[in-house]
């Protein structure tokens, strides 16, 4: 973009089109044009496949988060009435793309859009969200781009199979308990199998027969050998404390049927799919924003696009990446688009046109290939990793951010830090807290299974700067205790390890046998 | 590499099934939604879909989360006056603009709010009153459109050509294009004649007027015989197949017996009368007539909501409703219907008179009479002198009912009839 103006005037095209409708022509044609340009970036993807729908599909795709294809749930027919009662009325419009993470990467075109939003979005999801899918090492980790659609249609018709078999009503309070702990269904350090469809339908058979007996086995063998247990110093089942309470039912769960086990399966490897979105909105957003961006500016710079779509495309990209301060009646929160943008510009600044200031705090930068600067952060940050390094001082300065901290022992909040020499590290190290997914969410794990008595689970909430548990705990303790079939217990213990608060909810009777 | 799928010709009803499952799993709190509906709404706007709000809480989907509390340290953007170390008060309602936290949780509280279909909320209505699906079904049907002759247009597809009209317009299409000519021709023609009488018939002037002649004759053939500016196109429109007209009369006792529990099972059984004549006719005129010891015609709002206290003498509406008929509808224009709706009680000394009446002035006019009386007490007089009538007159129906539920059978009758003979 900073080329000089001569050679550009010379080679300068004429406009892809003029108009704002698009046809299957006019997208193809874009899509050469930003395909080149992103090549020319360097930007590696998936191959790209783009749908071209209507807003009722639109909504439709919202319902389903986003994926083509999803099994029923009735959470979805509620999220479905309220975008459609939203967008109806006009509180909202949709949202102009929905990408998926998946070989190759889908990307939405609403038909309403116009040309240059057409181009936008191409340039947003098919290469930005793209690529990013393609590089983020989370990604890399946890899913499996070529597998999700296929493994989704399995997901979605085994469901079927075993609402017709078992009755919706007894999949949808399994789906009910599931999807209430769907975030306790990732391993957050063990690294995760990848998905792969055939092996997941090979192995489900087998699966069946063997956890069954497993299960019935442990469950059997117990009070056989009371004698020599009780020799040993009474030993907590699972030995480690578990992190993945959704694994960890699969696997323990007493009185589940086979099927029930492979639900509660799929919904983990969904669970695990959709976990790194959760930890990269900034990056992921960021990263999109940026390049598209980039590449509308640089089919403007080579005349590829007019002034009247240059401007219709600023007009929504200063809309996206707005953000409003603490005092607006607008302000939500930080926009990750905001953020993610700014800090990838800045990246791509520290590197082109550094300050003296950048040259003290980013040594590594300075001076670097922006391209290959911003394809490392992309690469191996998430937003929590990603803040810590590359939020610069004159980013801090820019949102005039300021860190304030709610302690329920003092009656006053306190400011801790502001935009100054002083807090920038602080205002650093605390946002980037913020997006740590272990702080945002409660550290619940499975502790205890009273093996020998009455079988009841014990999970943990280890308290994070004695935060308590919102009320939603006893209605989630509920789900859980239908997942096990027995009594469940939840401790809170805070950082010494005491006992808090405890929680609890009782099974009487054995259900669903 | 790279591909364009067209997917907008997919069904977009993708979230159809997740729609009803919604439905299904709340269907008590919609249900209790719609009868509140049915409470506020008016009788003749009972038709449409209808807002329903869930509380949040019972939408909600639980997940596991931190309230507000212990030690929460936030950033924001947007810093214009503070420095490190300033104290701010804590924000009320624990966060909702400052303090974090709770940021978004303030907002979570509002009701969830979605819109059932008008076949949505019929359903429901008529779950509660359990109507035979056969019944239902007729209820929701839409109006049937019938098209009906409405004169001529100057567009239409060919089938529809008027071959007479458009002839017609064609003939003065062309004796007005031809006056002007025909008379200069004729004018030329005379002139030759006389010219001819005094000059040589190869003289210039008599050739001029010649091909003048010859001139006019090609115009007059240049006109067309036929033009697509002639063509007529019967016109056809499409208007409700039911073309008749209706009223209503509701009936209701207003004593102080009659609680809010009565009127609300009597509206619902003026609903349904008006929705079987919704479907029969294409006017319908809803009359109110409330008693105690005297009669009044109100308007909806009082009908329903206004209280009174007194006796009761059902003679009075009936004398009412016989003198608005007279005064009003003539029963020779309109179809008339008339729905009681009473706990029972009554003057002894009137209810002989309300047979009278009822039998000998009031019945003879009317399409049909359903009287329902809402009591869990013992048959009353009136009651006994109501059988009385109806074992003499078809088109009178009654029953003691309860419940809501118990409403239709008052109707069975009624809706056994095909419209067309509900209508003539």
């Amino acid at each position: 973009m900073n080329t000089a103006t001569k050679p550009r005037r010379k080679t300068r095209k004429a406009p892809i089109s003029t108009g704002s409708e698009w046809t299957f022509e006019l997208i193809n044609r874009y899509y050469d044009e930003i395909a080149r340009i992103a090549a020319e970036f360097g930007l590696d993807t998936y191959p790209n496949q783009l749908e071209v729908i209507s807003a009722e599909q639109m909504m439709d795709a919202y319902a389903s988060v986003g994926m083509p294809v999803m099994y029923n749930h009735w959470s979805f027919g509620k999220h479905f009435l309220s975008t459609q009662k939203n967008y109806e009325r006009g509180a909202m419009g949709l949202a102009y793309e929905i990408v998926i993470n998946s070989n190759p990467c889908i990307a939405y075109l609403m038909e309403e859009n116009t040309m240059t939003m057409q181009a936008l979005v191409i340039a947003h999801a098919s290469f930005g969200h793209n690529s990013f899918f393609k590089g983020n090492y989370l990604f890399r980790t946890w899913t499996d781009a070529a597998a999700i659609i296929d493994y989704l249609v399995f997901a979605k018709k085994f469901i079927a199979e075993c609402e017709e078999k078992h009755g919706e009503d007894r999949v949808e309070e399994l789906l009910d308990s599931c999807h209430a702990l769907m975030n306790y269904g990732v391993d957050r350090y063990k690294r995760p199998q990848k998905l792969s469809l055939e092996k997941e339908q090979a192995r489900q058979a087998e699966r069946e027969r063997y956890q069954q007996s497993q299960i019935n086995d442990l469950w059997r063998t117990m009070p056989q050998r009371p004698e020599v247990e009780r020799v040993d110093a009474p030993r907590r089942f699972p030995a480690e404390p578990q992190e993945n309470l959704l694994y960890f039912i699969e696997k323990f769960a007493p009185l589940l049927e086979p099927w029930q086990r492979e639900i509660v399966r799929i919904i983990r490897k969904v669970a695990q799919y959709f976990y790194p979105q959760r930890q990269t909105q900034v990056m992921n957003e960021g990263w999109a924003t940026f390049w598209h961006y980039t590449l509308m500016n640089r089919l403007y710079d080579e005349g590829s696009i007019t002034e009247a779509a240059m401007l219709e495309f600023l007009h929504s990209h200063t809309n996206v990446v707005l953000q409003p301060g603490i005092d607006s009646p607008y302000f939500n929160g930080i926009n990750p688009y905001a953020l993610g943008f700014a800090m990838y510009r800045d990246i791509q600044r520290i590197c082109t046109d550094p300050t003296e200031e950048d040259v003290r705090w980013f040594p590594e930068l300075v001076g670097s290939d922006w391209r290959q600067s911003l394809d490392f952060a992309m690469r191996n940050f998430k937003d929590e990793s990603f803040i810590a390094q590359y939020l610069s001082p004159k980013l801090i300065r820019d949102f005039r951010l300021f860190a304030i901290l709610d302690d329920d022992y003092q009656p006053r909040l306190k400011v801790s830090a502001i935009h100054d020499d002083e807090g920038y590290r602080y205002i650093r190290q605390s946002l980037a807290e913020q997006y740590n997914l272990a702080s945002r969410e409660p550290d619940i794990q499975v502790f205890d299974v009273n093996t020998r008595g009455d079988r009841s689970l014990t999970l943990r909430h280890y308290q994070f700067q004695r935060r308590p548990l919102a009320n939603s705990v006893h209605e989630v303790l509920k789900h859980i205790a239908r997942l096990w079939g027995f009594s469940v217990k939840l401790d809170s213990v805070d950082e010494t390890g005491r006992t808090v608060l405890s929680y609890e909810c009782k099974v009487e009777k054995r259900h669903g046998q | 590499m790279f591909q364009l799928i067209d997917r907008r010709l997919n069904g977009k009803n993708k979230s159809a099934v997740n729609r009803d499952r919604f439905l299904r799993r709340f269907k008590s709190q919609i249900k209790g939604a719609v009868a509140r509906a049915v409470k506020d709404r008016s009788i003749t706007d009972i038709e449409h879909g209808e807002k329903v709000s869930i509380p949040v809480r019972d939408t909600g989907e639980p997940t596991l989360g931190h309230a507000h509390g212990g030690v929460w340290e936030r950033v924001f953007p947007g810093n214009h006056e503070y420095i490190k170390g300033d104290e701010i008060e804590r924000p009320d309602g624990g966060g909702a603009g400052g303090s974090g936290g709770a940021g978004q949780g303030g907002e979570g509280e509002d009701d969830f709010v979605f819109e059932l279909t008008k076949e949505e909320f019929l359903n429901f209505f008529f779950d509660d009153l359990e109507l035979p699906n056969l019944v239902k079904t007729q209820l929701q049907q839409t109006v049937v459109m019938k098209p009906v002759r409405a004169g001529f247009t100057s567009d239409g597809t060919p089938t529809n050509i008027h071959v007479l009209r458009s002839l017609r317009s064609a003939l003065g299409r062309r004796i007005a294009l031809s006056a002007t000519p025909l008379d200069e021709l004729n004018a030329a023609q005379e002139h030759l004649d006389e010219l001819l009488e005094s000059e040589d018939e190869h003289s210039p002037e008599v050739h001029s007027l010649q091909s003048q002649i010859r001139l006019l004759k090609n115009r007059l053939m240049n006109i067309p015989f036929i033009d697509p500016f002639d063509l007529r196109y019967t016109n056809r429109v499409r208007v409700p197949s039911p073309t008749t007209q209706a009223v209503m009369f509701c009936v209701m006792d207003v004593s102080g017996s009659m609680d809010e529990y009565k009127k609300d099972v009597a509206k619902r059984f003026f609903i349904l009368l008006y929705l079987f004549l919704l479907r029969v006719y294409e006017r319908i005129e809803v009359v109110f007539i409330r008693h105690h010891t005297q009669a009044f015609e109100v308007n909806e709002d009082e009908f329903f909501h206004a209280r009174d206290t007194g006796g009761t003498v059902v003679s009075s509406a009936l004398k009412l409703v016989k003198k608005t008929i007279e005064q009003r509808y003539s029963s020779a224009d309109w179809n008339i219907y008339v729905a009681q709706a009473s706990d029972g009680d009554n003057w002894d000394s009137d209810s002989p008179q309300c047979r009278t009446i009822l039998g000998e002035e009031l019945l003879p006019l009317v399409q049909y009479y359903a009287y329902v009386e809402i009591t869990e007490g013992e048959p009353q007089n009136l009651w006994f002198e109501y059988e009385m009538v109806a074992q003499r007159h078809a088109q009178f129906a009654m029953r003691r009912i309860k419940t809501a539920a118990e409403i239709w059978p008052v109707f069975h009758d009624l809706f056994k009839k095909t419209p067309m003979h509900a209508g003539g």
